[in-house]
């Protein structure tokens, strides 16, 4: 009377962790590569990651899909299965489904300017999404990068970070909340960062990511430079349990129903704003 | 359309014709005016004249712990499969209400990406509506989304008519059965004595808040800030009962169990409830629907707003179980009948 499912789709695809790497006191970055082949994402998805006999959590895929063979998560021990996921390095394995949710408007953003504001964490789906510009320059207007964290210690992607400053191509800036001994950048909120870049409003896609507290400040810098909504590009965090619209769990109190998992989590602002909280 | 008579002596028989192919589960007194569904072997069992069970059917279609993985992690790389045990299933008795919330369920579970577990549930069910010819009690709104009278979703269906049974025959499956046990055939008569008794029902079943089912949609669009929610929201206690007995509700949560050899485990998915508090909360300590009105108010729309946009359907039943299980005593037709005179 038991029969197999063979088109489950709670099956795991086996990833096995290839390097990992400490990047801050609470995020830890890991390289993963497939047994089946690539994960085959676009910038702005996430996948789910089984730790088996912990459960299940959903991740953004932090690497650019221009980059084959393996994908990277960047993972802020926050819950249980994350606190479990930073004792794991090379070598370990586990299971992974997706990629899940609706990527970055990617097509839509070509030969237009693009203004990306990560905060804290944020940085790493915007990640996906900065790497593959970086790759595909040669596509995309004018790029600047707004990259906001609490102190210095807490900057992700320090490598990455230096060599976005050299490039030519970048208008790179960061700011931190609380400064430290050796810091020589800017100091304040995310916010103060956006009155200085000059946008063109009709060709710029403004790109956020961030913790709910900074979307409506940003938001609202943003409008101030007459950016369209619907050229606000923001990915929103829910708990996304299944991954495919059912579990209810990342459900947006908004009246257009959404759910995180499968409608977002990018979104336009002129499609969430009626949301009840971004 | 086709028509078929069972004499009410004769049930017996039928339900153990059909217990011979397939489990069979009916109704079933548990005393103080519960019921719940459970497999029985003999019409004495059943509880004819039954309110709604405490459980719907759902349980059967979308168990409470459902394994959806088997896994085995004793070498380095990990091995899963998944793998289901679903017996072919009669459910017996099922009210129009229910019949209705098992087609909610179908039309969630059939959207892609889709979900096997419950698909390969549903083909092994053989499902026998019975039709309520009087209120089950004060707590029902069924007239109010029209589905006191039957909209498919069975295979056969009963409805009373004194000393016999008339059977609506709805599919081939049902047909075979029908025929395998040599059931009659409704005359003309039968069928006039079904008109009529529909006809007293017709009568007996009113809108029971009052509002026109149709305006509902309107009010809800309109009553996203409405003081009700507040109203509701400080008398709710977060037990989630109320989506537990609910037929269309089927949020859920997953969660591994890990054998005692602590080599092997499965990957179980349980009922959740949009009640609990931390449903929406994520890891970094956000909780999105931090306030108990918030979560009974989405409660409710995704019973009157959400699924009418998406599925062009109601996914209130009008079973009237939120209401009777209720601790708090949170009634339905009362909160609706007070956002509708909010939102005149």
């Amino acid at each position: 009377m038991t029969e197999e499912i063979k088109n489950s789709n709670w099956k795991l695809r086996k990833g096995q962790i290839i390097a990992a790497k400490q990047m801050t006191a609470t995020e830890k970055w890991f390289d993963i590569k497939l047994e089946d082949g690539d994960l085959d994402h676009e910038p702005g998805q996430f996948v789910q990651v089984e730790l088996y006999g912990i459960g299940e959590a959903p991740i953004s895929v932090c690497s650019s899909p221009t980059k084959r063979g393996s994908f990277e998560l960047t993972v802020r021990s926050a819950g249980r299965l994350t606190r479990h996921m930073h004792s794991m390095g090379k070598g370990d394995w586990l299971g992974i489904r997706g990629p899940f949710g609706k990527p970055f408007p990617v097509k839509l953003m070509t030969g237009n300017d693009l203004l990306f504001v990560a905060g804290g964490l944020g940085i790493a789906p915007l990640r996906s999404l900065i790497n593959y510009v970086m790759d595909n320059r040669r596509e995309f207007g004018k790029v600047d990068i707004l990259l906001g964290c609490k102190t210095p210690t807490d900057m992700l992607f320090g490598d990455e970070i230096a060599a976005w400053q050299k490039r030519l191509d970048v208008n790179f800036s960061c700011t931190v909340d609380r400064t430290a001994p050796d810091w020589k950048g800017n100091v304040g909120l995310i916010t103060s960062l956006i009155p200085g870049v000059h946008i063109n409003p009709e060709k710029t896609f403004g790109v956020v990511v961030g913790p709910p507290i900074m979307y409506k400040f940003v938001i609202a810098e943003l409008l101030k430079k007459n950016l369209p909504e619907r050229q606000i590009i923001l990915s929103l965090e829910r708990h996304m349990k299944c991954g495919m619209g059912k579990c209810g769990h990342c459900q947006i109190d908004h009246p257009k129903n959404y759910y995180c998992c499968k409608d977002g989590p990018t979104f336009t602002y002129e499609e969430v704003k009626e949301a009840k909280k971004l | 359309m086709n028509y078929h008579i069972l004499e009410k002596e004769n049930l017996d028989g039928f339900i153990k014709k059909l217990a011979k192919k397939m489990k069979v589960c009916a109704p079933v007194a548990k005393g103080h005016n519960n019921f719940a569904f459970e497999e029985v072997t003999s019409a004495a069992e059943i509880a004819l004249n039954y309110i709604p069970t405490i459980l719907p059917p759902k349980k059967y279609f979308m168990p409470q712990r459902e394994k959806m993985l088997d896994f085995d992690i004793s070498e380095g790389k990990p091995k899963d499969t998944a793998t289901l045990e679903a017996p072919e299933t009669a459910i017996f008795g099922v009210h129009t209400c229910d019949l209705a919330g098992i087609q909610c369920l179908n039309m969630v579970f059939s959207e892609r990406p889709r979900d096997y577990n419950y698909l390969l549930r549903k083909e092994k069910m053989f499902i026998i509506g019975l039709e309520c010819m009087a209120y089950c009690d004060g707590s029902a709104s069924c007239a109010l989304v029209g589905n006191h009278f039957p909209n498919g979703g069975y295979d056969l269906f009963f409805t009373d008519l004194g000393e016999k049974f008339i059977i609506h025959v709805n599919t081939q499956k049902g047909e075979e059965f029908v025929e395998s046990i040599g059931l009659p055939k409704a005359t003309a008569a039968d069928m006039a004595a079904l008109d009529k008794a529909r006809e007293a029902k017709k009568a007996a079943f009113q809108n029971e808040i009052g509002v026109d089912a149709k305006k509902l949609p309107e009010i809800f669009a309109k009553a996203m800030e409405s003081k009700v929610w507040h109203d509701v929201g400080a008398r709710c206690v977060s037990c989630g009962n109320c989506t537990n007995v609910c037929p269309t509700c089927y949020c859920f949560d997953m969660a591994d169990n890990v054998n005692l050899d602590m080599k092997t485990g499965t990957r179980n998915r349980t009922w959740d409830s949009c009640q609990f508090e931390t449903f929406a909360a994520v890891a970094g300590g956000e909780n999105f629907r931090e306030e108990r009105a918030h979560r009974q108010r989405h409660r409710l729309y995704r019973k009157f707003k959400y699924p009418l946009d998406k599925f062009y359907r109601s996914f209130c039943t009008g079973c009237g179980r939120c209401t009777r299980t209720c601790m708090a005593k949170i009634n339905l037709k009362d909160t609706l009948k007070a956002l509708a005179a909010e939102h005149k």
